[in-house]
Protein backbone atom coordinates (compact mmCIF):
# COMPACT_ATOMS: atom_id res chain seq x y z
CA UNK A 1 0.00 0.00 0.00
CA UNK A 2 1.06 3.42 -0.22
CA UNK A 3 1.47 5.47 3.05
CA UNK A 4 -0.82 8.19 3.71
CA UNK A 5 0.74 12.05 3.11
CA UNK A 6 2.83 13.50 5.63
CA UNK A 7 4.80 16.55 5.93
CA UNK A 8 8.54 16.06 5.12
CA UNK A 9 11.79 17.61 7.21
CA UNK A 10 15.39 16.37 6.46
CA UNK A 11 17.45 18.39 9.39
CA UNK A 12 21.16 18.51 8.96
CA UNK A 13 22.17 18.76 12.99
CA UNK A 14 20.33 17.29 15.80
CA UNK A 15 19.77 20.92 17.35
CA UNK A 16 17.50 21.94 14.00
CA UNK A 17 15.94 17.90 14.87
CA UNK A 18 14.64 18.45 17.92
CA UNK A 19 13.16 22.00 16.96
CA UNK A 20 11.54 20.10 14.12
CA UNK A 21 10.24 17.92 16.36
CA UNK A 22 8.75 19.91 18.96
CA UNK A 23 7.15 22.02 16.39
CA UNK A 24 5.87 19.43 14.77
CA UNK A 25 3.48 18.38 17.77
CA UNK A 26 2.63 14.81 19.30
CA UNK A 27 1.27 13.90 15.40
CA UNK A 28 5.57 13.47 14.44
CA UNK A 29 7.20 10.74 13.87
CA UNK A 30 11.39 10.49 13.37
CA UNK A 31 12.43 8.58 10.69
CA UNK A 32 15.72 6.63 11.36
CA UNK A 33 16.45 3.90 9.29
CA UNK A 34 12.51 3.45 8.72
CA UNK A 35 12.88 -0.65 8.57
CA UNK A 36 9.95 -0.80 11.04
CA UNK A 37 9.00 2.44 10.59
CA UNK A 38 8.15 2.25 6.82
CA UNK A 39 6.28 -1.17 6.91
CA UNK A 40 3.78 0.54 9.47
CA UNK A 41 3.29 3.56 7.08
CA UNK A 42 2.82 1.40 4.45
CA UNK A 43 -0.05 -1.31 5.73
CA UNK A 44 -1.08 2.45 7.55
CA UNK A 45 -1.02 1.37 10.97
CA UNK A 46 1.14 4.57 11.22
CA UNK A 47 0.02 7.72 9.55
CA UNK A 48 2.26 10.88 11.55
CA UNK A 49 1.04 14.27 10.57
CA UNK A 50 4.77 14.86 9.73
CA UNK A 51 8.28 12.99 9.22
CA UNK A 52 11.68 14.02 10.33
CA UNK A 53 14.54 12.39 8.50
CA UNK A 54 17.63 12.00 10.50
CA UNK A 55 19.19 10.42 7.57
CA UNK A 56 21.43 13.94 7.69
CA UNK A 57 22.42 14.18 10.76
CA UNK A 58 25.84 12.74 10.29
CA UNK A 59 26.56 13.48 14.04
CA UNK A 60 24.18 10.85 15.08
CA UNK A 61 26.07 8.08 12.63
CA UNK A 62 29.69 8.28 15.12
CA UNK A 63 30.70 5.81 17.47
CA UNK A 64 33.40 7.14 19.52
CA UNK A 65 36.07 5.72 22.51
CA UNK A 66 35.08 7.55 26.08
CA UNK A 67 37.41 5.94 27.66
CA UNK A 68 35.46 3.41 29.87
CA UNK A 69 32.78 3.25 27.59
CA UNK A 70 31.79 3.70 24.08
CA UNK A 71 28.80 5.95 22.60
CA UNK A 72 27.16 4.50 19.73
CA UNK A 73 25.34 7.22 17.89
CA UNK A 74 21.39 6.54 17.52
CA UNK A 75 21.50 6.42 13.51
CA UNK A 76 24.74 4.05 13.50
CA UNK A 77 23.41 1.49 11.25
CA UNK A 78 23.44 -2.36 12.14
CA UNK A 79 25.86 -2.82 9.43
CA UNK A 80 28.26 -0.03 10.83
CA UNK A 81 27.90 -1.58 14.14
CA UNK A 82 28.90 -5.28 13.05
CA UNK A 83 31.77 -4.12 11.58
CA UNK A 84 33.43 -1.40 14.19
CA UNK A 85 36.35 -2.09 15.29
CA UNK A 86 35.94 -0.34 18.80
CA UNK A 87 32.28 -2.43 19.35
CA UNK A 88 33.74 -5.17 18.44
CA UNK A 89 36.83 -4.90 20.79
CA UNK A 90 35.02 -3.51 23.93
CA UNK A 91 31.18 -4.12 23.12
CA UNK A 92 31.48 -7.80 20.85
CA UNK A 93 28.09 -8.91 22.40
CA UNK A 94 26.67 -5.79 20.39
CA UNK A 95 28.09 -6.86 17.14
CA UNK A 96 27.46 -10.59 17.71
CA UNK A 97 23.50 -9.65 18.15
CA UNK A 98 23.34 -7.25 15.64
CA UNK A 99 24.78 -9.56 13.00
CA UNK A 100 21.62 -11.57 13.61
CA UNK A 101 19.14 -8.42 13.20
CA UNK A 102 17.05 -9.60 10.01
CA UNK A 103 18.65 -9.64 6.44
CA UNK A 104 21.40 -7.20 5.35
CA UNK A 105 19.25 -5.10 2.94
CA UNK A 106 17.92 -4.26 6.68
CA UNK A 107 21.05 -4.42 8.29
CA UNK A 108 21.95 -1.63 5.28
CA UNK A 109 19.35 1.01 6.61
CA UNK A 110 17.70 -0.10 10.30
CA UNK A 111 19.79 1.85 13.16
CA UNK A 112 20.44 0.59 16.14
CA UNK A 113 18.60 3.92 17.73
CA UNK A 114 15.83 3.29 16.29
CA UNK A 115 15.47 -0.66 16.92
CA UNK A 116 15.35 0.32 20.57
CA UNK A 117 13.31 3.20 20.43
CA UNK A 118 11.01 0.93 18.54
CA UNK A 119 11.00 -1.13 21.70
CA UNK A 120 9.76 -4.35 20.08
CA UNK A 121 9.64 -7.48 22.44
CA UNK A 122 10.85 -9.66 19.85
CA UNK A 123 13.82 -7.46 19.12
CA UNK A 124 17.16 -8.73 20.01
CA UNK A 125 19.18 -5.20 20.67
CA UNK A 126 16.81 -4.01 23.54
CA UNK A 127 18.12 -7.05 25.61
CA UNK A 128 21.65 -6.42 24.73
CA UNK A 129 21.29 -2.71 25.64
CA UNK A 130 19.87 -4.09 29.34
CA UNK A 131 22.57 -6.95 29.54
CA UNK A 132 25.61 -4.21 28.94
CA UNK A 133 23.90 -1.70 31.27
CA UNK A 134 23.46 0.51 28.99
CA UNK A 135 22.54 4.41 29.67
CA UNK A 136 20.51 6.23 26.77
CA UNK A 137 21.30 9.96 26.11
CA UNK A 138 18.04 11.79 24.95
CA UNK A 139 17.20 15.36 23.84
CA UNK A 140 14.73 17.41 22.97
CA UNK A 141 14.48 22.05 23.20
CA UNK A 142 13.71 21.06 26.75
CA UNK A 143 17.08 19.91 27.61
CA UNK A 144 18.88 16.48 28.00
CA UNK A 145 18.45 13.78 29.89
CA UNK A 146 19.85 10.20 30.56
CA UNK A 147 17.59 7.20 30.82
CA UNK A 148 18.89 3.72 32.13
CA UNK A 149 18.51 0.30 30.16
CA UNK A 150 16.30 -0.93 32.98
CA UNK A 151 14.26 2.48 32.90
CA UNK A 152 13.90 2.48 29.52
CA UNK A 153 11.45 -0.26 28.52
CA UNK A 154 8.60 0.74 30.09
CA UNK A 155 5.78 -1.83 28.23
CA UNK A 156 5.25 -3.67 24.76
CA UNK A 157 6.48 -1.15 22.28
CA UNK A 158 6.99 2.12 24.28
CA UNK A 159 10.12 3.49 26.10
CA UNK A 160 10.24 6.10 28.50
CA UNK A 161 10.99 8.81 25.83
CA UNK A 162 8.60 11.38 25.77
CA UNK A 163 7.32 12.45 22.51
CA UNK A 164 9.59 15.50 21.96
CA UNK A 165 12.27 13.91 22.57
CA UNK A 166 15.25 12.78 20.35
CA UNK A 167 17.53 9.41 21.05
CA UNK A 168 21.08 11.12 20.55
CA UNK A 169 23.36 7.84 21.67
CA UNK A 170 23.87 4.86 23.73
CA UNK A 171 26.32 5.06 26.26
CA UNK A 172 27.57 1.41 27.14
CA UNK A 173 30.28 0.63 29.92
CA UNK A 174 33.51 -1.34 28.10
CA UNK A 175 33.21 -5.08 29.20
CA UNK A 176 37.20 -5.48 29.76
CA UNK A 177 38.73 -8.50 28.97
CA UNK A 178 38.21 -11.91 30.12
CA UNK A 179 34.84 -12.06 29.10
CA UNK A 180 32.94 -14.49 26.20
CA UNK A 181 29.72 -13.58 24.56
CA UNK A 182 27.02 -15.07 22.66
CA UNK A 183 23.65 -13.88 21.29
CA UNK A 184 21.58 -17.45 21.13
CA UNK A 185 18.46 -16.81 18.95
CA UNK A 186 15.34 -19.15 18.14
CA UNK A 187 13.59 -18.63 15.06
CA UNK A 188 11.82 -20.86 12.95
CA UNK A 189 13.16 -19.09 9.71
CA UNK A 190 15.86 -17.20 8.32
CA UNK A 191 15.29 -13.10 8.66
CA UNK A 192 12.19 -13.71 11.65
CA UNK A 193 12.22 -12.59 14.82
CA UNK A 194 13.67 -14.21 17.41
CA UNK A 195 10.77 -16.60 19.75
CA UNK A 196 13.33 -16.53 22.26
CA UNK A 197 16.77 -14.70 22.12
CA UNK A 198 19.55 -14.68 25.17
CA UNK A 199 21.77 -12.07 25.19
CA UNK A 200 24.75 -13.46 27.52
CA UNK A 201 28.26 -12.22 28.78
CA UNK A 202 30.66 -14.81 30.83
CA UNK A 203 33.71 -13.74 32.37
CA UNK A 204 35.71 -16.48 34.05
CA UNK A 205 38.85 -16.77 35.92
CA UNK A 206 40.58 -19.80 35.35
CA UNK A 207 37.53 -22.49 35.73
CA UNK A 208 35.64 -20.10 37.89
CA UNK A 209 32.58 -17.84 36.76
CA UNK A 210 33.65 -14.81 38.10
CA UNK A 211 30.71 -12.44 36.56
CA UNK A 212 27.89 -12.77 34.38
CA UNK A 213 25.03 -10.86 32.16
CA UNK A 214 22.29 -12.34 31.27
CA UNK A 215 19.24 -10.72 29.59
CA UNK A 216 16.40 -12.11 27.63
CA UNK A 217 14.27 -11.18 24.27
CA UNK A 218 11.01 -11.84 24.02
CA UNK A 219 9.62 -12.98 27.20
CA UNK A 220 7.48 -10.17 28.23
CA UNK A 221 6.50 -6.83 27.19
CA UNK A 222 10.14 -5.60 28.00
CA UNK A 223 13.08 -7.28 27.84
CA UNK A 224 14.09 -8.92 30.89
CA UNK A 225 17.60 -8.94 32.99
CA UNK A 226 18.02 -12.58 34.35
CA UNK A 227 19.52 -11.82 37.56
CA UNK A 228 18.58 -15.03 39.18
CA UNK A 229 20.65 -17.05 35.95
CA UNK A 230 23.56 -14.29 37.01
CA UNK A 231 23.53 -15.05 40.89
CA UNK A 232 23.69 -18.17 40.40
CA UNK A 233 26.27 -18.59 37.97
CA UNK A 234 28.86 -16.10 40.09
CA UNK A 235 31.54 -18.22 41.72
CA UNK A 236 30.80 -20.90 40.34
CA UNK A 237 33.15 -23.89 38.36
CA UNK A 238 32.71 -23.81 34.74
CA UNK A 239 30.52 -26.90 33.72
CA UNK A 240 27.97 -28.03 32.45
CA UNK A 241 26.12 -28.75 35.77
CA UNK A 242 26.77 -24.89 36.81
CA UNK A 243 24.78 -23.62 33.82
CA UNK A 244 22.40 -26.14 33.45
CA UNK A 245 20.63 -25.58 37.44
CA UNK A 246 21.47 -21.73 36.70
CA UNK A 247 19.51 -21.89 33.81
CA UNK A 248 16.72 -23.20 35.70
CA UNK A 249 16.27 -19.26 37.17
CA UNK A 250 15.84 -17.89 33.44
CA UNK A 251 12.29 -17.56 33.77
CA UNK A 252 11.64 -15.15 37.06
CA UNK A 253 10.34 -12.59 36.32
CA UNK A 254 9.39 -13.18 33.13
CA UNK A 255 5.78 -13.07 31.65
CA UNK A 256 6.36 -14.60 28.16
CA UNK A 257 3.29 -13.90 25.48
CA UNK A 258 1.36 -17.09 23.75
CA UNK A 259 1.13 -16.27 20.09
CA UNK A 260 1.38 -18.06 16.62
CA UNK A 261 4.91 -18.57 17.28
CA UNK A 262 4.62 -20.62 20.74
CA UNK A 263 2.68 -20.89 23.95
CA UNK A 264 4.27 -19.32 27.05
CA UNK A 265 4.92 -22.66 28.42
CA UNK A 266 7.08 -22.99 25.54
CA UNK A 267 8.53 -19.84 25.66
CA UNK A 268 9.34 -20.42 29.52
CA UNK A 269 11.19 -23.96 28.27
CA UNK A 270 12.99 -22.12 25.24
CA UNK A 271 14.14 -19.55 27.45
CA UNK A 272 16.04 -22.12 29.94
CA UNK A 273 17.55 -24.20 27.02
CA UNK A 274 19.14 -21.38 25.32
CA UNK A 275 20.25 -19.85 28.10
CA UNK A 276 22.12 -22.61 28.99
CA UNK A 277 23.70 -23.10 25.61
CA UNK A 278 24.49 -19.31 26.15
CA UNK A 279 26.20 -19.79 29.11
CA UNK A 280 28.02 -22.52 27.29
CA UNK A 281 28.56 -21.00 24.16
CA UNK A 282 30.33 -17.61 26.26
CA UNK A 283 32.58 -20.21 28.12
CA UNK A 284 33.58 -22.32 25.18
CA UNK B 1 6.80 19.11 -3.47
CA UNK B 2 10.64 18.30 -2.58
CA UNK B 3 12.88 18.30 -5.43
CA UNK B 4 15.25 15.11 -6.05
CA UNK B 5 18.00 14.39 -7.71
CA UNK B 6 19.18 10.62 -8.03
CA UNK B 7 21.48 8.79 -10.38
CA UNK B 8 19.96 5.59 -11.51
CA UNK B 9 22.09 3.12 -13.94
CA UNK B 10 24.43 5.79 -14.89
CA UNK B 11 21.90 8.53 -15.55
CA UNK B 12 21.12 11.40 -13.48
CA UNK B 13 17.01 12.50 -13.18
CA UNK B 14 15.59 15.75 -11.51
CA UNK B 15 12.07 14.91 -10.15
CA UNK B 16 9.52 16.63 -7.90
CA UNK B 17 8.09 13.80 -5.81
CA UNK B 18 6.01 13.62 -2.95
CA UNK B 19 7.33 12.63 0.53
CA UNK B 20 5.40 9.48 0.47
CA UNK B 21 6.52 8.48 -2.44
CA UNK B 22 8.22 4.56 -2.47
CA UNK B 23 11.80 4.18 -4.11
CA UNK B 24 10.24 1.29 -5.79
CA UNK B 25 7.00 3.19 -6.85
CA UNK B 26 9.18 5.91 -8.62
CA UNK B 27 11.92 3.66 -10.34
CA UNK B 28 8.90 1.79 -11.94
CA UNK B 29 5.60 4.69 -12.31
CA UNK B 30 8.24 7.55 -13.08
CA UNK B 31 11.76 5.98 -14.92
CA UNK B 32 10.00 2.99 -16.12
CA UNK B 33 12.25 0.82 -14.66
CA UNK B 34 9.77 -2.23 -14.39
CA UNK B 35 12.73 -4.66 -13.85
CA UNK B 36 12.13 -4.13 -10.18
CA UNK B 37 9.43 -5.57 -9.17
CA UNK B 38 6.66 -5.23 -6.22
CA UNK B 39 6.93 -8.35 -4.09
CA UNK B 40 5.45 -8.33 -0.82
CA UNK B 41 5.08 -5.12 0.72
CA UNK B 42 6.03 -5.67 3.75
CA UNK B 43 9.99 -6.01 3.79
CA UNK B 44 9.52 -9.77 3.65
CA UNK B 45 10.31 -10.95 0.37
CA UNK B 46 13.38 -8.91 -1.18
CA UNK B 47 11.83 -9.13 -4.66
CA UNK B 48 12.27 -5.10 -4.67
CA UNK B 49 16.16 -5.45 -3.69
CA UNK B 50 18.15 -2.63 -5.15
CA UNK B 51 21.46 -0.60 -4.85
CA UNK B 52 21.67 2.65 -3.10
CA UNK B 53 25.15 4.12 -2.66
CA UNK B 54 26.16 0.46 -3.33
CA UNK B 55 24.49 -1.24 -0.65
CA UNK B 56 21.76 -3.67 -0.82
CA UNK B 57 18.34 -2.21 0.44
CA UNK B 58 14.30 -3.69 -0.07
CA UNK B 59 13.29 -0.30 -2.37
CA UNK B 60 10.01 -0.80 -0.99
CA UNK B 61 11.19 0.47 2.48
CA UNK B 62 12.89 3.34 1.10
CA UNK B 63 11.35 6.59 0.72
CA UNK B 64 12.52 8.41 -2.57
CA UNK B 65 13.24 11.85 -1.12
CA UNK B 66 15.81 9.33 1.54
CA UNK B 67 17.72 9.13 -2.07
CA UNK B 68 17.79 12.04 -2.97
CA UNK B 69 21.59 12.78 -4.00
CA UNK B 70 22.12 9.08 -4.38
CA UNK B 71 23.29 6.58 -6.89
CA UNK B 72 20.66 4.02 -7.40
CA UNK B 73 21.45 0.71 -9.45
CA UNK B 74 18.76 -1.41 -10.79
CA UNK B 75 18.45 -4.76 -12.35
CA UNK B 76 18.54 -2.95 -15.44
CA UNK B 77 21.99 -1.60 -14.75
CA UNK B 78 23.60 -4.99 -14.72
CA UNK B 79 26.11 -5.51 -17.51
CA UNK B 80 26.94 -4.35 -20.85
CA UNK B 81 23.65 -4.34 -23.04
CA UNK B 82 25.13 -5.15 -26.76
CA UNK B 83 28.96 -5.51 -24.92
CA UNK B 84 30.96 -8.77 -25.15
CA UNK B 85 31.05 -11.79 -22.84
CA UNK B 86 31.96 -15.19 -23.19
CA UNK B 87 29.65 -17.26 -25.34
CA UNK B 88 26.84 -19.10 -23.09
CA UNK B 89 25.90 -22.16 -23.59
CA UNK B 90 22.32 -21.55 -23.01
CA UNK B 91 20.51 -20.36 -26.23
CA UNK B 92 18.93 -16.84 -24.85
CA UNK B 93 20.84 -15.11 -23.03
CA UNK B 94 21.74 -11.90 -24.42
CA UNK B 95 24.57 -10.74 -25.28
CA UNK B 96 26.86 -8.67 -22.17
CA UNK B 97 24.52 -9.96 -19.76
CA UNK B 98 25.99 -10.03 -16.21
CA UNK B 99 27.87 -12.71 -14.93
CA UNK B 100 25.34 -13.24 -12.16
CA UNK B 101 22.61 -12.96 -15.01
CA UNK B 102 24.31 -15.86 -17.09
CA UNK B 103 24.67 -18.02 -13.66
CA UNK B 104 21.16 -17.58 -13.01
CA UNK B 105 20.24 -18.67 -16.49
CA UNK B 106 22.51 -21.94 -16.97
CA UNK B 107 21.61 -23.43 -13.54
CA UNK B 108 17.84 -22.92 -13.74
CA UNK B 109 17.83 -20.76 -10.92
CA UNK B 110 14.42 -19.62 -11.43
CA UNK B 111 11.05 -21.02 -12.33
CA UNK B 112 9.11 -17.85 -12.36
CA UNK B 113 11.27 -15.14 -12.12
CA UNK B 114 9.91 -13.34 -9.71
CA UNK B 115 12.24 -12.89 -7.04
CA UNK B 116 15.61 -12.90 -9.51
CA UNK B 117 16.01 -8.96 -10.31
CA UNK B 118 15.85 -9.03 -6.12
CA UNK B 119 17.64 -12.14 -6.06
CA UNK B 120 20.82 -10.87 -7.87
CA UNK B 121 20.90 -7.33 -6.77
CA UNK B 122 21.52 -9.29 -3.30
CA UNK B 123 24.05 -11.52 -4.87
CA UNK B 124 25.75 -8.23 -6.37
CA UNK B 125 26.20 -7.28 -2.33
CA UNK B 126 27.03 -10.46 -0.66
CA UNK B 127 29.86 -10.94 -3.63
CA UNK B 128 31.03 -7.16 -3.36
CA UNK B 129 32.04 -8.38 0.43
CA UNK B 130 32.76 -11.78 0.39
CA UNK B 131 34.05 -12.62 -3.49
CA UNK B 132 34.17 -16.62 -2.63
CA UNK B 133 31.07 -16.92 -0.64
CA UNK B 134 30.64 -21.24 0.90
CA UNK B 135 27.17 -22.29 0.23
CA UNK B 136 26.56 -21.48 3.86
CA UNK B 137 27.68 -18.24 3.08
CA UNK B 138 25.54 -17.23 0.41
CA UNK B 139 22.38 -18.63 2.04
CA UNK B 140 22.76 -16.45 4.97
CA UNK B 141 23.61 -13.70 2.30
CA UNK B 142 20.36 -14.14 0.84
CA UNK B 143 18.10 -14.61 3.96
CA UNK B 144 16.24 -11.46 3.15
CA UNK B 145 15.13 -12.88 -0.08
CA UNK B 146 12.47 -15.50 -0.48
CA UNK B 147 12.00 -17.66 -3.79
CA UNK B 148 8.55 -19.71 -3.50
CA UNK B 149 9.56 -22.28 -6.66
CA UNK B 150 12.87 -23.13 -6.70
CA UNK B 151 13.75 -24.53 -3.46
CA UNK B 152 17.08 -22.05 -3.69
CA UNK B 153 19.41 -25.17 -4.67
CA UNK B 154 19.84 -23.90 -8.27
CA UNK B 155 20.16 -20.31 -7.10
CA UNK B 156 23.11 -21.29 -4.28
CA UNK B 157 24.86 -23.11 -7.34
CA UNK B 158 24.16 -20.31 -9.77
CA UNK B 159 25.92 -17.92 -6.88
CA UNK B 160 29.21 -19.22 -6.55
CA UNK B 161 29.42 -20.03 -10.40
CA UNK B 162 29.41 -16.76 -11.02
CA UNK B 163 31.34 -15.48 -7.92
CA UNK B 164 33.86 -18.43 -9.77
CA UNK B 165 33.39 -16.48 -12.95
CA UNK B 166 33.51 -13.15 -11.63
CA UNK B 167 36.87 -13.82 -10.01
CA UNK B 168 38.31 -15.06 -12.76
CA UNK B 169 37.12 -12.21 -14.94
CA UNK B 170 39.35 -9.80 -12.20
CA UNK B 171 42.37 -12.00 -12.42
CA UNK B 172 42.47 -11.24 -15.88
CA UNK B 173 41.86 -7.49 -15.57
CA UNK B 174 44.85 -7.72 -13.01
CA UNK B 175 47.46 -9.82 -14.97
CA UNK B 176 46.57 -9.37 -18.32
Amino acid sequence: MIPATFDYTRPASVDDAVRALSDAGEDAKLLAGGQSLMPLLRLRLAFPDALIDLGRVDALREIRDEGDTLLVGAMATHHQVIRDPLVRAHLPLLARAAETVADPAVRHRGTFGGSLVHADPAGDLPAVALALDAVFLVRSVRGEREIRASEFFVDWMTSAMEPDELLVGVRMPKLGSGWGVHYEKFHRTAQAWAIVGVACAVRRDGDVVEDARVALTNMGPVPVRAGGVENAVRGRPVSEGTFRSAAEHATEGTEPPSDLHGSAEYRSHLATVLTARALTACTA
Amino acid sequence: MPRVRVEVDGATYEDDVEPRLLLVHYLRERLGKVGTPVGCDTSNCGACTVLLDGMSVKSCSVLTVQADGCDVTTIEGLGSPGGQSPPATGRSVPAGSHPLQRAFHEEHALQCGYCTPGMIMASLDLLRENPDPSEEEVRAGLEGNLCRCTGYQNIVRAVRRAAREMRELAERVVTP
